[in-house]
């Protein structure tokens, strides 16, 4: 598995087709409340969105865990792949004046 | 504990103000120094995520397990399924209705789990329905009177959590994951299912009777639930070893009775039931109790097949499963019908 044509983050390796279609899976987000972010909560099937969105919230918002939920398509989702992580993210390595901490300044200095 | 996952309003907004985010960066650099490789990873206790590389077995494993996992939840649903509707009130009938279905979603979340291994959901119930994978031996006994609720509840549930919690820092990521929210949601059974007994045991003699009757049938079945003894001579050959050193088990079979037997026993005095073990006493050198064997001839026996409901637990499955096809065929259709409208529509624009 290499490149942007690979399956999502979390879906592993396609399996082979059976008799019966199976309905296609659906990654979902939760927003747990206003000021956050959606986050990946996990998967499901579904036949279409709005079923998935139904789902969803049977499945991953019984306990009020959520005010906002996205469902996206396995199949649509690009990502970046394990194996090639270094060469991918080593450009950020070397820039380590990005950081605050790479800084000398005197320890006197307030609020800096 | 129910509810317990409400976010709490006074609780930082964003994740850069929480300890979370320091402990997440510092695992960064972490990794960094550890690399990909699959072993090193292990070594210090990283988590495996699902496209990363790893050993064939240890994705069998996983794929085992967690479907095995994933098939209990839901067969599990119907030893207490069968009392909804004689539940003897309105309140039990929801909380039951509830329980239910939070095992429908365990199940969901673990085949959700199972499915970033690369196999197909659907794959792994034609296996269960075929007998080519296991579920727990437990859901294999019938539950007789409303007692046994309460017995599920706080003694198989009780024995699932005590299972469960180490595999929240279970080496494979995703698996992790969904036993986090799992064992959220198990306490609330555990108490329901107390709740329910400490009720019986403040009834009528007949109540006190039904509940004391529960808790004999189902002790040595919630004992079994660890597995068979993993330690000294019987540690040879088993699973425990290898799967402790990939960090998918982190404690042995016989350390969690131990914990669960230790746990259990000061709840039982309380609730005023006698639990079905004559070998049943502290030990003060041990600083534990120390408790009878459990039949394993009868743990094997039902784990084969032989047990009281196995049959009708896979028949009902099978059902279930079969009744609901055309629900699963009509959604398909109904979406290719739309598919087609929208792309009909888009054609025409």
């Amino acid at each position: 598995m290499s490149g942007a044509a690979t399956p999502p983050t979390e879906a592993g390796a396609p399996s082979p087709a059976r008799t019966e279609r199976s309905w296609p899976l659906w990654e979902v987000f939760v927003r747990g409340k206003r000021g956050l972010s959606h986050v990946h909560v996990g998967s499901l099937h579904a036949p279409d969105a709005e079923l998935a969105l139904r789902n969803a919230r049977d499945l991953y918002t019984r306990r009020q865990e959520g005010v906002s939920i996205w469902v996206v398509k396995a199949d649509d989702i690009t990502a970046s792949s394990p194996a090639e992580k270094d060469s991918f993210f080593d450009p950020a390595a070397d820039k380590i004046y990005r950081h605050p901490t790479f800084y000398d300044v005197p320890e006197d200095v307030e609020y800096l | 504990m129910y509810g317990n996952d409400v976010i709490d309003p006074t609780q930082p907004l964003n994740a850069a103000e929480t300890d979370a985010y320091d402990a997440a960066s510092a695992h960064e650099d972490q990794r960094d120094t550890v690399g990909d490789d699959f072993d090193a990873l292990i070594a210090a206790d990283q988590r495996i995520e699902p496209r990363d590389a790893m050993p064939e077995k240890y994705r069998e494993t996983l794929i085992r397990q967690i479907a095995q996992h994933a098939h209990s939840e839901i067969i599990g649903m119907q030893p207490e399924g069968n009392w909804i509707t004689r539940a003897p009130s309105l309140r039990r009938k929801a909380i039951l209705i509830a329980k239910v279905q939070d095992e429908a979603g365990h199940g969901l979340y673990l085949y959700s789990a199972a499915e970033t291994l690369g196999v197909d959901r659907a794959e792994l119930l034609d296996r269960l329905h075929d007998g080519r994978q296991k579920y727990s031996s437990i859901f294999n006994y019938p539950t007789l009177t409303w007692a046994d609720c309460g017995a599920i509840g706080w003694l198989v549930d009780g024995a699932a959590i005590m299972n469960q919690v180490p595999l929240c820092r279970c080496s494979y990521g995703p698996y992790a994951r969904a036993m986090i929210r799992v064992c959220k949601e198990e306490s609330f059974h555990q108490r329901q299912g107390f709740e329910i007994l400490w009720t019986l045991m403040r009834g009528t003699p007949e109540q006190q009777a039904m509940a004391q009757d529960a808790a004999d049938r189902w002790w040595w079945p919630a004992l079994a639930m660890f597995g068979p003894p993993d330690t000294g001579e019987a540690a040879k050959g088993g699973h425990t070893e290898q799967s402790m050193a990939w960090g998918i088990k982190r404690f042995s079979n016989d350390d969690l009775r131990q914990k669960f037997v230790d746990m259990m026993v000061p709840q039982a005095e309380k609730l005023g039931i006698v639990l079905p073990d004559p070998e049943l006493r502290w030990n003060d050198e041990r600083g534990h109790y120390d408790f009878g064997e459990v039949d394993w001839d009868e743990f094997w026996r039902v784990l084969r097949g032989d047990g009281a409901c196995n049959a009708e637990r896979i028949a009902h499955r099978r059902r279930a499963h079969e009744d609901g096809a055309w629900v699963r065929e009509a959604a398909n259709a109904y979406a290719a019908k739309q598919a087609l409208k929208e792309q009909q529509k888009e054609s025409a624009a």
